[in-house]
Order: C-alpha cells, then sequence, then structure tokens
C-alpha cells in the first residue's frame, strides 16, 4: 500500500513509566524459576505504571514529546488516533481525552482502535490514509497499553506498561521531514490465539498456539508480502523492529526472513521494558529513530493476537537530526527507574482490590 | 467532584491555562476575575509554562476522602520560571527524596476515580524533571 501523496513521519515520542519489577520478584511470590524468563524468554524486568497512570496519561506524555520534535501547534492535527487493549474506560473515547489534554480539540477526528498489539500501527496505517489522500495536513497514531497478565500466569512476566506517539505528515509541507514511508502492507487472519472476554479483568490465551500460527505466520507473511512489494530484502534495510511479546519471538523471526543481529537490537528493547502491548513495535522504531541516521531504511512489522500484522519501510530524512534531541529518548526513559516489590506492583497495577 | 464541574475546570487543570494582567504582567492560579495584585480587570489568556521548581512542600499521609488510597502523597508549591506559584501534586517521587529547590516538570496524571462507575479526572501534576 502507498498513498497518492508522499507522506512522512514529521515528529515522534515516546513515554517508559518509571516503575519496574524483576522477573525474579514476581518469580519469587508464585515458587515458580525466574530462569526460563531471563534465559530463554530474555526478559529482564518490566516497566510499570504508578497508580496515577493510565492508557491516557501514557498516551499524552508520548503525544507531547512527539509534538515538540514535529514542531507543530497541536491544532494542526486533523486526527488523533489512540490504539490500546487496556483503554482506561470500556465507553468512551481515549482519543479525546489526549486530544483535549494536548490541545488539538476541536476540529479533530479522534477515535480509539484495538487489535491485541497492532493497534498502534494500525492508527499509522489510518493515518498514512489521510494524510496521504490531502484530507488532513497532519494525523498522529499513538499505540499506549498498561497490559495486565493474571497473577502467576506467564504473560504476568512480560505484560509492561509505555506507548509512544508518532506524527504523520505531507511530505513536500513538513518542515525537517524525519522518515519516509516507502510503503505497508496489512496481513489479517482469524486466528483466536490471545482474547479477553468483556468485564474480565484478565486476558486469556491459547499457550504454545500463540507461536508457529499467530505471532510466526503472521509475521513472516507481511514482511514477505512488504519485501516483494518493494522488491526489498533484509539486508537492504539497516535496522529492523518486531513486535516483541518476549526476546526469543522476535530474534527467531528475524533470523529466519534472513536478518542480522546487528539489525534488530536498536529496537529490542522487551528484556527491559518488557511487552508493551499496542506500544511494543513502535516503541521499538521509537528508539531506532533516536539513533538512526540519515539515509537508514528502517523495517517495522507489529503483530496483533486474534491476528494479523503491519509491516512499513521507511527511509531516514536529514530533518531527523535537527528533532532528535528536542524530547527524552526512549533510552533515557528506560535509564530512568525505579525498581519495586511484589507488594507495591500488586498495589500500583490493583493486583489487590484497594 | 461533580461531572459539570470537573468538565469546566479542564482547561485549567489539565492545560493550566490561567489569565495575565495586560496592565501589570502578574499572574493568577487557578485564574480570577481581576488581577490580584493591581485590581485591573484587562486580563489575557495565558498557558503557564511547564517547568519550574519546589519551594515548598508537604506530606500526606492522612488524605482527604477520594484519596485514602493514593498515601503518602506530596503535595508542593511550585515556583513556575514565569515566576508564577502553584499549589500541585508532586507526583513519581518518593516522600524520603523530596527536596526544596528540586527541578520539576508539568505531567498529565490521573487525579481520582468516582468510585468504578463514575468519571476518572486527570489533572496537571509536576514530577522530577527527566
Ligand atoms: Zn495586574
Amino acid at each position: 500500500m502507498l498513498p497518492l501523496i508522499d507522506v512522512c513521519i514529521a515528529g515522534w515520542g515516546s513515554y517508559i513509566p518509571l516503575y519496574r519489577i524483576t522477573v525474579e520478584e514476581i518469580a519469587k511470590v508464585w515458587g515458580k524459576s525466574a530462569k526460563h524468563f531471563k534465559d530463554e524468554l530474555l526478559i529482564d524486568e518490566k516497566a510499570i505504571a504508578g497508580q496515577d497512570e493510565d492508557v491516557s496519561t501514557i498516551a499524552v506524555e508520548a503525544a507531547k514529546n512527539a509534538l515538540r520534535r514535529a514542531c507543530i501547534s497541536p491544532k494542526r492535527l486533523g486526527a488523533v488516533f489512540v490504539g490500546s487493549e487496556s483503554k482506561p474506560y470500556a465507553v468512551k473515547p481515549t482519543g479525546t481525552i489526549v486530544a483535549e489534554a494536548i490541545d488539538a480539540t476541536p476540529r479533530v477526528l479522534a477515535a480509539d482502535l484495538e487489535f491485541a498489539c497492532k493497534a498502534g500501527t494500525e492508527c499509522l496505517q489510518c493515518c498514512t490514509g489521510l494524510v496521504g489522500s490531502g484530507m488532513i495536513e497532519y494525523g498522529m497514531a499513538i499505540g499506549a497499553d498498561t497490559a495486565q497478565g493474571a497473577p502467576a500466569d506467564a504473560l504476568e512476566f512480560s505484560a509492561g506498561c509505555g506507548g509512544t506517539a508518532l506524527i504523520v505528515g505531507q511530505k513536500k509541507k513538513t518542515k525537517d521531514p524525519v522518515a519516509t514511508l516507502e510503503g505497508s502492507v496489512s496481513y489479517v487472519t482469524d486466528t483466536p490465539d490471545f482474547w479477553r472476554r468483556p468485564k474480565k479483568e484478565y486476558p486469556s490465551h491459547a499457550e504454545a498456539f500463540t507461536g508457529e500460527p499467530a505471532y510466526f505466520t503472521h509475521t513472516v507473511s507481511a514482511s514477505k508480502m512488504l519485501f516483494e512489494e518493494l522488491s526489498l530484502k533484509p539486508s537492504d534495510f539497516k535496522h529492523a523492529v518486531f513486535h516483541q511479546p518476549n526476546g526469543k519471538f522476535p530474534i527467531r523471526a528475524a533470523k529466519y526472513l534472513g536478518f542480522k543481529r546487528e539489525q534488530i537490537d536498536a529496537g529490542l528493547l522487551v528484556p527491559s521494558i518488557g511487552n508493551l502491548y499496542s506500544g511494543s513495535s513502535i516503541t521499538g522504531f521509537s528508539a531506532v529513530l533516536d539513533v538512526a541516521k540519515p539515509g537508514d531504511r528502517i523495517f517495522l512489522v507489529s503483530f496483533g493476537s486474534g491476528a494479523g500484522s503491519d509491516a512499513f519501510s521507511f527511509t531516514v530524512d536529514d530533518g531527523i537530526l535537527a528533532k532528535r534531541d528536542l524530547a527524552p529518548t526512549v533510552e533515557r526513559y528506560i535509564e530512568r527507574k525505579k525498581n519495586v516489590d511484589y507488594a507495591i506492583y500488586a498495589k500500583y497495577r490493583r493486583k489487590i482490590v484497594v | 467532584m461533580s461531572v459539570p464541574r470537573y468538565w469546566r475546570n479542564m482547561p485549567k487543570r489539565e492545560k493550566l491555562e490561567s489569565k495575565k494582567c495586560e496592565k501589570c504582567g502578574h499572574v493568577d492560579f487557578p485564574p480570577r476575575a481581576r488581577c490580584l495584585k493591581c485590581g485591573s480587570d484587562a486580563l489575557i489568556p495565558y498557558t503557564l509554562p511547564d517547568r519550574g521548581k519546589l519551594t515548598s512542600f508537604t506530606i500526606v499521609r492522612s488524605a482527604p476522602k477520594g484519596f485514602e488510597k493514593m498515601t503518602p502523597y506530596v503535595l508542593g508549591v511550585v515556583e513556575l520560571i514565569d515566576r508564577t506559584l502553584i499549589t500541585v501534586q508532586i507526583t513519581d517521587v518518593d516522600p524520603s527524596d523530596v527536596a526544596i529547590g528540586m527541578p520539576l516538570e508539568s505531567v498529565f496524571r490521573k487525579v481520582c476515580e468516582d468510585g468504578d462507575c463514575g468519571i476518572i479526572e486527570y489533572a496537571i501534576k509536576f514530577r522530577p524533571a527527566v
């Protein structure tokens, strides 16, 4: 897919909460070994939101950082999309809360999207369509989550909190474009690997079924479709970013497709912050923009259970250099941390009814 | 807080929107009908800056209704870079690490929830600068 008008990333920004819990601390409570999570899934600790944070507050901070880098008035945003599976309200858009808080209201399209971990890149596809057809000047795509795993479930060791906002603009009209979209594809099927029914606090998953027929099939198929459409191959990219529910899956998918380890390192964040769900792959992409050089080509592929993947190819523009220092990098947020024990985690994440 | 009252207060609580005196330049927060310094009613819209430093604080251990589960939390007076003073909650900080003079920046955070069924209230708080 490629829009009629060339679109670019005009600004990017992320947010990761202050608090962390290690897999050892979680394993200790349930009498499990942390070894499997550390050595095989490559997760050391995960980021957790504080008591006064939710997807709205995470999205707002990421959005403000993206606006700082885009150097535009929020009133020029024609759309604000928030992708999440942990919306603060079951009914009432997060998009309006974010749009109001960043002063983009009222002449703006605001909406929430949900597709398990894929909603962030879906927002990016929607913004690309609106900007690339000339309907709006700039669009903001946000992926953010405060995902929860049931106590003692394998997901409890990986479900993290955080998110990223990307501002999409028309390339010709954007001052200092950051990266130009070369093309994208979306690949979806009805694959029930992970779900959450209404009014349930925690999701359910089909155990090993989440791997081969779900994550790998969709990630690999979308990636190959994109390479074919753009006549590109893995060695044409400087950086590649995958959805990262753990460290093992993206490393295996990348290797299978023919990427080398050094191509995925800059965007592989899951060992230190966990799986940010809708924010996972686009926060990896944000971390890559924090270090990428003009001329680099970047590959981005998401995955959301249910199931599907969106894949993108971008080439980095000179404008990235002038904008990088206008907001904190992902690395800065990862370094800024405070580890808490399971009791504080349980209070912050409402694992105990307070 | 009632829903209409929360909604009316959103510009100042969530975006720090206030008024500046056209005559003497003084800024009151929250905004007033007249300048508290010179009494003029010639006020223009003004958004407070997002950075400042802590000038005074207290640690709340015995909280008012609705905030009991948030204790202990820090309530501070922040002097913004334009010299405006605002009283605001300080977040993402351990009460034992709070210090007068610490550089702070604004963040959009959740204040409270009206039970399981009511609205979620958001406002600007301050935290140690990233
Ligand atoms: Zn005055």
